[in-house]
Order: structure tokens, then sequence, then C-alpha cells
């Protein structure tokens, strides 16, 4: 990399990072509430996390969102059952969507391509309908309720994330960086460029002797667990876990993040979840329409920028 | 009790076969054209919706003879105008397009017909039971099992023995030959998707008289093909058949013993199949895998 190149890379990210920080700053006055600034970063993780396993290993998993949703549906089992502490209740999501991911991961990495995702679709779908059907423990299609996030304690003081919108957007932001930190430093391993490996070329991986199976099972295992957080999170934005969270078609919306941001990027599906989030909040709050036009954005965006709006961008910087 | 689950025996059969109906046309288009048409259930809707637009003029059984080649016809635009340009790109993205498709049709059947569900009238030579000993079976039912076993046999002997079928067939093996061989593989390919969509519209009309017509009946109708498919083996008509009827037999079983794992089971059939036989029970080795 050229030192030109990472100076532009540097200024990239600081200019992120700054948007992201000040965010409740100037998204009110453009017409935003912080809530929704919080609602992006959490979709923004969980579209990064399929990123991870989508663009930077090639193996498009369909059936993310049940993963995104056991984490949430975990948290908030840990707040209303076991301990009200947030942290817990995020470990716990976390570890639930990850290890369910573990398992059906095992099952499905034998698989590739088309196939591959019809097996994720309809695994995932397995979630949904015990979320959906076993309503005396899951709350069946009202959801989990019954739980609030609760304030951080640190011993000599504690921070009330639960009534003050802003300190709960710092929290989440703060999560969003360990995990996207976390997400850039196995890239940037040796483990993360065999996973490029894979993806620019199966076979020749796998002559060069790298267990290809393992490996994918391994990040699709990964790319759960940061879901599984990212649903925890998602849990105690709304302090209740929506089955519809676990559907197929909330999967069908996080790989459209990916792809409309540029999923060849790191940062380019948190774009693609600001753009998403920030549109279907105001087409649903103007037209009862708004699924067709979400439906005709999926259509464009693959018909005409099928790189992603960050693909497109270089594309034109290049030309 | 044995006739209890002889009754969900035959009545997991009849859905079943329903479901057969539908994956045969999504696998028909999987196999050779490598799309995941999620779109499937918004087509039969689509069908369902054309035969109760067209039932008061034509009657029930005009409308399941005109239904489906509208439906087809539909699907044969859309099919040249939005997937045509994907073909020979990342599946992933004719997947994404057939996603958002099936929002927009669902949005504007209710958009056109309205978010209530509409009864369909059958004709009441068909909704009467067929004998009080098994009690719900409808000549309805019947006359599903038996409009399905006859679209099942035309696809079977189109694909066996008329040139498209075999130009089909063909291609699911080996698309690079066909098209080296001088066959217009576009054509191919469109004629291939309007069939698949004509299952799909067939199915709509069947669906509505029995179950009645609502905007969002195609997703949850669009599971049960895809769990046909894998447990049957992508690439295997006959393997669709198979895994159709067996998920359908399962599910009414099932039913009997534990009636809120009905839907569950299907996806443990679908775990049982990938552990033992990754493939599928039919699935030719190295076919997509």
């Amino acid at each position: 990399m050229s030192g030109q190149e990472q100076a532009h890379r540097m200024i990239a990210l600081t200019a992120i990072w700054a948007a992201l920080v000040l965010a409740p700053y100037w998204m009110v006055p453009l017409g935003g509430y912080t809530a929704l600034g919080t609602r992006v970063l959490v979709l923004g993780l969980a579209a990064m996390s399929v990123n991870f396993l989508l663009g930077f290993t090639g193996v498009l998993s369909f059936g993310h969102a049940a993963y995104f949703g056991l984490g949430a549906y975990g948290a908030g089992f840990a707040l209303k059952f076991l301990a009200p502490s947030t942290p817990l209740s995020l470990l716990c999501g976390m570890l639930l969507g990850g290890i369910a991911g573990a398992v059906l991961g095992a099952l499905s990495v034998r698989r590739r391509g088309v196939y591959f995702a019809m097996v994720t679709i309809a695994f995932g779908q397995v979630f949904y309908y015990i979320a959906f059907q076993w309503s005396a423990v899951t709350g069946g299609d009202d959801g989990l309720r019954g739980f609030s996030r609760q304030p951080l304690e640190f011993g000599l003081f504690s921070i009330d994330i639960l009534s003050n919108a802003s300190a709960f957007y710092y929290f989440v932001l703060v999560c969003f960086g360990l995990v996207a930190a976390v997400m850039a430093f196995i890239l940037r391993s040796p483990f993360g460029r065999t996973m490029i490996a894979i993806r620019e070329n199966e076979r020749r991986a796998r002559f060069l002797g790298i267990p290809v199976e393992r490996h994918i099972w391994i990040a699709f295992t990964l790319s759960c667990f940061f879901m599984g957080f990212a649903g925890a999170l998602y849990a105690l934005v709304n302090n209740f876990a929506d089955p519809r969270g676990l559907h197929y078609s909330q999967s069908g919306d996080f790989v459209m993040m990916a792809v409309m941001g540029g999923m060849r990027s790191f940062w380019g599906p948190m774009l693609g979840a600001a753009v998403f989030v920030v549109l279907q909040d105001y087409l649903s709050s103007i037209t009862i329409n708004w699924m067709s036009f979400v439906g005709m954005l999926f259509v464009a965006v693959v018909l005409f920028f099928p790189r992603g709006l960050l693909g497109f961008i270089r594309r034109k910087s290049e030309a | 009790m044995t006739q209890l689950l002889l009754f969900n025996v035959t009545n997991g059969l009849i859905i079943g076969a329903f479901y057969v109906l539908m994956a045969l046309g999504l696998s028909l288009i999987l196999n050779l054209s490598n799309v995941i048409n999620f779109a499937h259930g918004g087509f039969l809707v689509i069908g369902g919706y054309i035969a109760y637009t067209i039932t008061p003029y034509v009657g029930f059984w005009g409308a399941l003879f005109i239904a489906p080649p509208l439906t087809a016809i539909i699907g044969l635009a859309v099919e040249r105008v939005l997937i045509r340009p994907l073909y020979g790109r990342d599946p992933l993205y004719s997947l994404l397009l057939t996603f958002g498709l099936a929002f927009i049709i669902e949005d504007g059947t209710r958009f056109i017909w309205g978010a209530q569900g509409k009864p369909v009238t059958i004709p009441a030579i068909l909704a009467r039971p067929l004998s009080n000993e098994f009690f719900f079976i409808t000549g309805y039912r019947l006359f599903m099992v038996i409009m399905v076993v006859i679209s099942v046999t035309l696809l079977f002997s189109l694909l066996r023995y008329t040139r498209l079928g075999i130009r089909i067939r063909a291609g699911t093996l080996d698309l690079e030959t066909v098209a080296a061989l001088g066959i217009n593989v576009r054509m191919l390919r469109s004629l291939n998707f309007a069939v698949g969509i004509f299952l799909a519209g067939l199915s709509g009309v069947l669906a509505a008289g029995q179950l009645g017509l609502e905007p969002t009946m195609g997703t949850g109708l669009l599971m049960p093909s895809f769990i046909a498919i894998i447990v049957g083996g992508v690439g295997s008509l006959t393997g669709t058949l198979l895994g159709g009827l067996l998920i359908g037999v399962a599910s009414g079983v099932t039913a009997v013993f534990l009636p809120a794992a009905s839907e569950a089971i299907m996806y443990v059939l679908m775990a049982v199949v990938l552990l033992i036989r990754p493939r599928g029970l039919l699935g030719e080795q190295g076919m997509m895998t």
C-alpha cells in the first residue's frame, strides 16, 4: 500500500468516526432523532457481520437473521430471568446466537452457492417457528416483552442508558467500536487473509492445503457471534424481542444493506444500513405502500448498482 | 387411533402433493438457471387473484384453465426484463432481485385487491365431503390431488418426450455444451421459467379454492417448497416430488401427536437428511455442491 493510499485511508477512517461520534449533534438538526442513529449503528453492525461472511469469505448466508434474533431473545431472557444486568444480557445474546450458528454452520458448510443459501434460509426459519409457536416462553407473535435495559454500574458511578437517549447512543457506539475492531483485526490476521483467498479462488486454496470447509465454518461461526451481539443490542434498543427479527425477510434486508453499501469494503454495509434504515423510516411515514418502494430499491440496486454505493463512487473516482 | 393416523397420513399426502406442485416449478428454475426464485410465492398469489377476478365471468373451471397461462405470461415478461440480465452473475443478485420482487408483488396485490382475505367459491360438486368415514376429506382435496397428478405426469412427459424437455434436461446437466450445439439458451431459459411460473399459477388457483386468498399467503407456502427441494436433492425433479410428499406426510403425522411441532418437523427432517446424506435423497453427487 502506498503512502498516499494510507493517508487517504486514515482520512476516511477519521471522517467516519467523527461522523459517528458527533451523530447526536448533527442528526437532530437534519430532522433525525437519536434513536434512529442508534438503530443505524446496530443494524449496521449486523450488516457488517453478514458481510464478514458474504463479502470476505464469499459465502452467501441468507438466514443470518436467525442468529440476530436469537441474540435478541438471549438478551431478553437474561434480563428477564437471570439478572438485571446489561453486560450479562449482551454476553448471553452473543453466546446464544454464536453457538446456534456453530451447530447449524457445521451442517451447512458442505454445500456451496445457491444450495448453501437455501439451506441457511431453511434452518433460519426453524427459530422463527419456535419463537412463533412456543408462546409460553417466547411470547409468540407478540414477541418477548417485560424486560428493559439496565443502567451501567461501575461501582463508583452509574450511567443511565435507559432514559438518556444520547448516553445509550454512546454506549452502543462503544460496543459497535469494539466489535468492529475485533472484525478488522480478524480480517487482517492470517486467518482473514485465508478467508479472502477462499473467496477469490476456492480450488486454489484447497490445493494449497487449506482446509476450506473448516475455515468457512469458523468464519460462519464468528459472524454468528457478531450477529448475536448485534441482536442483543437490538433487544436493548427496543426493550423487546420480535419474532420477525428472526424471519428470512430480515436476512434479506441485511444482505441488501451489505450489497447496497458495497460488500467488498469493510464500511460499505454500514453505509448501506444507514441509507436503508433512514429510507425505510421515511417511506413508512409517508406511504402505506412502502414495501413496494423497498422492493423497487432491491431491484434497482441489483440492476444498476451491483457493486454498491462505495463501489460506484470508487469507480467514478477512478474513471 | 388407527383411523386418525390414516386420516392424517392421507391429509399429509394431499398437502405434500400441493407442496410438490409449487416446489417443482421452483426446482425447474433453480436447476436450469441457478436462480432461487423468491418471488415464486408471489406468482402463486398472482395466479390465485387472477382466478378470483375472472371466476365471475368464466366460472371456476374457466379460471382453472385461464389463470395459470396468464400467470406464466406475466412470469415471462418478468424474466425477460428483470432476470435475464442477471444470468451469469453471482446467484446472489437474482436472489436479491426476486426477493424485492416478492415485496412488490405482495404490496401490489394488496393495493389492487385489498388487504382483506378473499374467499373463492368452488363448484358445489367439489365442496361436499366424500364420505362420512373420512370426515374432513372434501371432494376438493381429492380434486387437488388429481390435478397435481395430471400436471406432474404432463410435466414429466414434457421433459421426457418433447424436444423442449430434452433440451431443458440437457441444459440442467451442462448448459455450455447445449449452447455449443447451437441451441438458443436464452429462449430455453425463458420457456423453462414460464413453465415453472405456470405451475406456480396453477398452485395459486388450487390454493385459492382451499385456503381463500390473502396477499401474504405466498410467503408461508414458499418455505415448505424449499425444504422439499433440499430433502429431495437439488438437481433432481423426482427428488423434489419425493421430498414434497415426505414432508407433507411427516407434518401430517406429527399433527396427531404434537400439533405445535407439525411445522418444525419439516426442518428436523431436513437436518437429518443433510446429516446423513448431504446431497439430498436423490441428489446427484457434485451437483451444485
